[in-house]
């Protein structure tokens, strides 16, 4: 049968279906445009959207640079931890879950709100910190809610562990969660929310060099946060190591000494600057930072009226008090003024009317006696004579109101008074009476701790001041170190000569400080071999007069100081104490003798470890050598030709060669030396370098046995 | 003697027809497997393999009939069809906040996904009758009842994607069933009141549908609700780039990004995976498909034939239409899976069985 294309009844008309077909073709075309402009137009932002999605930044945490004191003995160490962390790109809403967790990880409900509030301006894939250094426990939960909480994540990183009972605390400070006005602020630019700080103290300074940077683990994560693969790792780069220019055994004596009273100790090498012992009280336990401190803690804190946080050491400005009159002396004696000054101490002085006491009725009181019996009548006198603006002079010169420029941070300046000053905050004219309070260190002069070892240490160095600081420089990376030292306003090293009498009559004096006798203020504070030179310092809380009418409580007594060197002329230490309401200036002057007697003992310990047995000169020794001599003009071949000699020498213990015994050539000393030296055949050349060798290290041991204190009158040179 | 019954044979069958379809079932089966590779769903490309073979299967066995004895038979599919739509609405498995589903034995069975066949052969019946000729009202508005009645009835499981796949077979059969241009307008107008209205009522649509089918538009302003499916979809298909990444190698694909990306998202999958090169290259087989069920169409013996084949590419190019858009942004998201691709034992055999159909015509194209 033959079938042609039969129409039987209607059909759909032709037109109508290519109508259809057009339709469809106009369709595809549409969809393949979509496409186009998807995937060819649109890749690139697409791609990075993609892996926006799937690879979430896992966070390595680097460890923090650990801090050593000057003889690399550990003072802040880092434990391993376990952090928990809150993952928000899970596709759910983790609100209903905050009341679990937060019972589970023992948070408070509303702080924890609060921490994902803080980060809600930042990118869904950070991981918001929310508890660290989990306990068994809560890590046990995190494990058993996998499921349910997906967004937990635990993260290992390693936390600081700071030494116990609050030691070196200020110094070394603290660190925590950088906080928000924290990231405003421009230093602060780098950091993340989340990111932990050092905060006070070296922690704080040093913060860019301890914390290193913290690496990250790519890992590729399914919509719900699930870790399905691992792409990478970007190893975080540890933090670096800092030595402290702090001797631990110095600072636990210090610590020791200042026990439990309020104040501040400082110790330094006022050679140098380096700190060797910074203590503050009362002090606070910086573990108490590194996991999120609590609230009730952290108000307890600020709210003490004795400044737990506070370091005493660069930031209480108090009066010096009788301090002062060391600076008084130099200006007093640089002027010419105070040679030539007999003061006949009745109990006081009183110019201008008003009558200014003194602690006793000294009688005849000179510049040489001034200074041990602390008199104020003549340096009522002596400041009369200056006048306020020679006094601000030499007192700005010397550092009084300016910061030090240690490498701590929130140092405070001090004050020290002037007609200007007066003028420009009081808008009055200076009275003479006032001169007199400013002499003995009252008034509005305010001094912290470390000012006064730095000016103290600094005169009796003979008006070398160095800048202070806790941390050697020489580890720092060059371009940090620019910067930090940049940013430190201070007075950094400064060279002011003093007359070398002056410096002689200044330091006697202070060392009569500590000797007994008869009106010496801090007698008590004598240490026997020791040549400690000192001045203390009271400083009155209240006048005189306001003192009278109250009762004595505790916080109306003065406070007092004591500022120490060792020895008196060109010291090794220098020793700040402060002791707020201490009253009797001899108390400070205790514990700072304590502090000089444990630097004193430890360098005598070193001292008598590192020398030999004292043996009795060793007698020479005998070598054998064998050498030649250049036996003239090369010959007709061109050789040379050379003696051989053979010989015996003595030699002595200071390198002296005696000649011995010789066959063949007459041997001298220089031929001898000739020997050891150049032309010796190898065979006896060794062997004249090893008898040569302890020979000639016997100076150099001799030089370090040499006395630890070589100024006059150093215990440890009688060894 | 030959009354002209002359003997079917499968030379006449849509070979080239059947050869495309078999190799879009192919790249289906091989991204099903690699979009689930990472998930639960891991296995469901051999689902797949089994549904597609059932489903030729069944479209040989369909074929076999007589389609002229299928229009006869389909006013009691249709009541059918009613019943268990309405059978789903007391006794269906609620899955996902709607019931969609009725269980017999160990399977599931989703009427409504065999209500499209059934509408488009009871649609080619109603106009195959009339013949062709100029419509009158009173007709139109039975056409609209005939698909109405099932499509409110999935609306309401609520089922809005399948819903929505009835109006083409609708559309087409009005189209070709001889409306002119006056009622088409008429009706168009009529329709944008009716869905202006219904959108502003706020009684039609769930809250959630509305965010759906306007999610689409802006997903940024929500990227982690309704417009979340589509802007991953939209990453995963821009991500591809021209050449596509590879297959299991779709980070949006394997990281589970991209929703249920071996059913209706597959073709974002296949996207991220094998790029515009791979994207345009399956549309280019769909476009294959639908000039060749409209050649086969025109070669119908006769109305109904025609009529038939038609309401398959009219359903079939909705779904290609709303799905693609949907995955590349043009469209919400709708639930309507892509045919031949999207994984899935009703799709797949609703494509069959209506490609059965369709081989049925053409190979009596010549039968008189």
């Amino acid at each position: 049968m033959n079938f042609d294309k039969v129409t039987r009844g209607e059909k759909v008309p032709t037109l109508k279906l290519a109508v259809v077909q057009y339709a469809i073709l106009a369709l595809m075309l549409g969809l393949a445009a979509g496409l186009w402009r998807l995937q060819v137009l649109g890749a690139q932002n697409f791609k990075v959207l993609a892996e926006q999605n799937r690879i979430r930044k896992v966070p390595v945490l680097a460890p923090r640079g650990k801090l050593f004191d000057r003889e690399n003995r550990l003072v802040v160490d880092n434990y391993p931890s376990v952090s928990c962390f809150l993952v928000r790109e899970q596709n759910r809403n983790v609100d209903a879950d905050l009341p679990q967790i937060a019972r589970g990880l023992h948070l408070d409900l509303e702080q924890l709100r609060a921490t994902l509030h803080r980060y809600r301006k930042s990118p869904g894939y950070q991981p918001i910190p929310i508890k660290e250094d989990l306990t068994a426990d809560e890590h046990a939960f995190i494990e058993a809610h996998r499921n349910e909480l997906p967004e937990l994540e635990t993260i290992e990183g390693e936390r600081r562990l700071y030494p116990r009972d609050g030691f070196a605390a200020h110094l070394v400070g603290y660190v925590g969660e950088v906080s928000e006005e924290d990231l405003n602020q421009t230093r602060y630019a780098a950091y993340e929310p989340g990111d932990v700080v050092g905060k006070g103290g070296v922690e704080e300074m040093y913060d860019q060099v301890l914390r290193g940077q913290d690496g990250s683990r790519d890992v590729i994560v399914d919509s719900h946060g699930r870790e399905v693969g691992f792409l990478g790792i970007q190893h975080a780069i540890p933090g670096q190591d800092l030595r402290l220019t702090i001797d631990n055994d110095l600072q636990k004596a210090a610590e020791l000494a200042l026990g439990d009273r309020n104040g501040a100790i400082v110790a330094m090498d006022p050679r140098n600057g380096e700190i060797l012992a910074m203590v503050s009280r009362p002090s606070f336990d910086p573990n108490a930072f590194t996991v999120r401190i609590e609230r009730t803690e952290w108000n307890k804190l600020i709210t003490d009226p004795d400044h737990p946080l506070m370091n005493k050491a660069i930031q209480a400005q108090l009066a010096p008090g009788s301090t002062f009159k060391i600076l008084m002396s130099v200006a007093g004696l640089q002027e010419g003024v105070a040679q030539d000054m007999h003061v006949n101490c009745a109990g006081g002085w009183g110019p201008y009317g008003y009558f200014h006491h003194c602690d006793e009725k000294h009688g005849a009181v000179d510049i040489h006696n001034a200074i041990p019996f602390s008199c104020d009548t003549f340096y009522y006198q002596l400041g009369d004579k200056l006048g306020i603006d020679r006094i601000a002079k030499y007192a700005t010169e010397f550092g009084y109101g300016q910061k030090t420029g240690i490498d701590l941070p929130g140092e405070q300046a001090g004050l020290m008074p002037s007609q200007r000053w007066l003028t420009k905050n009081y808008h009055r004219r200076w009275y003479p009476d006032e001169t007199l309070d400013v002499a003995i260190g009252q008034g509005a002069v305010a001094a912290t701790p470390l000012q006064l070892a730095r000016v103290i240490g600094g005169i009796a160095s003979e008006g070398h001041l160095v800048r202070p600081h806790v941390v050697f420089p020489d580890q720092l990376p060059a371009e940090f170190r620019k910067d930090l030292y940049e940013s430190l306003s201070g007075t950094g090293d400064v060279n002011l000569s003093i007359n070398p009498e002056n410096w002689t009559t200044i330091t006697d004096g202070m060392a009569a400080v500590t000797q007994p006798g008869y009106f010496h203020t801090a007698g008590s504070a004598h240490l026997e071999g020791i040549d400690l030179a000192g001045k203390t310092g009271t400083a009155q809380v209240m006048s005189h007069q306001a003192l009278d009418k109250t009762n004595k409580g505790h916080h109306t007594l003065p406070n007092v100081w004591f500022v120490g060197v060792v020895p008196r002329r060109n010291p090794e230490l220098v020793v700040a104490v402060l002791w707020e309401h201490g009253e009797f200036s001899y108390y400070p002057a205790r514990l700072g003798a304590r502090v000089v007697a444990a630097y004193v003992e430890k360098q005598r310990r070193l001292a008598h470890n590192l020398m030999p047995v004292k043996a009795p000169t060793p007698p020479p020794v005998e070598v054998g050598a064998v050498w030649t001599t250049p036996n003239g003009a090369p010959n007709a071949k061109g050789e040379t030709t050379a003696k051989l000699h053979a010989g015996k020498f003595f030699v002595g213990a200071n390198g002296v060669v005696q000649p011995g015994s010789q066959n063949g050539q007459q041997a001298n000393a220089k031929m001898g030396q000739a020997a050891m030296g150049r032309a010796a055949p190898q065979s006896s050349g060794n062997q004249t370098a090893k008898v040569a060798k302890p020979v000639q290290a016997a100076p150099q041991s001799a030089k370090l046995t040499s006395p630890a204190l070589p100024g006059k009158g150093a215990a440890v040179k009688s060894q | 003697m030959s009354p002209m019954r002359r003997i079917m044979s499968f030379r006449d069958f849509d070979w080239t027809l059947f050869g495309i379809v078999a190799l879009l079932g192919t790249i289906s089966v091989l991204e099903i497997y690699s979009a689930t590779l990472h998930t639960k769903y891991l296995g469901f490309h051999t689902k797949q393999i089994y549904w597609i073979v059932g489903g030729v299967v069944m479209m040989f066995l369909f074929s076999l009939i007589d389609y002229h004895k299928l229009i006869d038979w389909v006013p009691w599919a249709y009541g059918v069809c009613l019943m268990a739509l309405v059978a789903v609405k007391l006794v269906g498995v609620k899955v996902l906040g709607a019931k969609r589903w009725i269980k017999i034995g160990p399977m599931h069975f989703q009427p409504s996904e065999w209500v499209k066949l059934i509408l488009i052969l009871a649609v080619a019946r109603y106009f195959a009758n009339l013949g062709g000729k100029n419509l009158t009202w009173k007709e139109i508005f039975k056409a609209f009842a005939l698909v109405g009645v099932p499509m409110l009835l999935v609306l309401s499981q609520p089922d809005m994607g399948t819903a929505l796949t009835y109006t083409p077979v609708l559309i087409a059969g009005l189209f070709l069933g001889g409306i002119n241009l006056k009622q088409a307008l008429v009706l168009t107008t009529a329709g944008l009141v009716l869905v202006v209205g219904a959108w502003n009522s706020g009684k039609v649509l769930k809250p959630y549908q509305k965010a759906r089918l306007t999610g689409f538009i802006n997903p940024d302003n929500d990227p982690k609700g309704a417009g979340y499916q589509v802007l991953q979809a939209k990453i995963a298909v821009g991500a591809g780039g021209i050449w596509g990444k590879g297959a299991e190698k779709g980070t949006q694909t394997q990281g589970a990004f991209i929703p249920i990306p071996h059913a209706d998202f597959i073709f974002a999958a296949f996207g991220e995976e094998h790029g515009f090169v791979g994207a345009v290259f399956v549309l280019l087989l769909y476009f294959l498909i639908l000039m060749r069920l409209i050649q086969n169409a025109q070669t119908a013996a006769d109305l109904p034939g025609s009529l038939i084949i038609m309401g398959v590419v009219a359903v079939l190019t909705f779904q290609i239409a709303v799905n693609v858009g949907m995955v590349i942004g043009f469209m919400p998201v709708t639930g309507i899976p892509l045919p031949l691709m999207s994984y899935g034992g009703s799709s797949v055999l609703f494509t069959f069985l209506a490609l059965g159909v369709v081989m049925n015509v053409r190979m009596r194209r010549f039968v008189n």
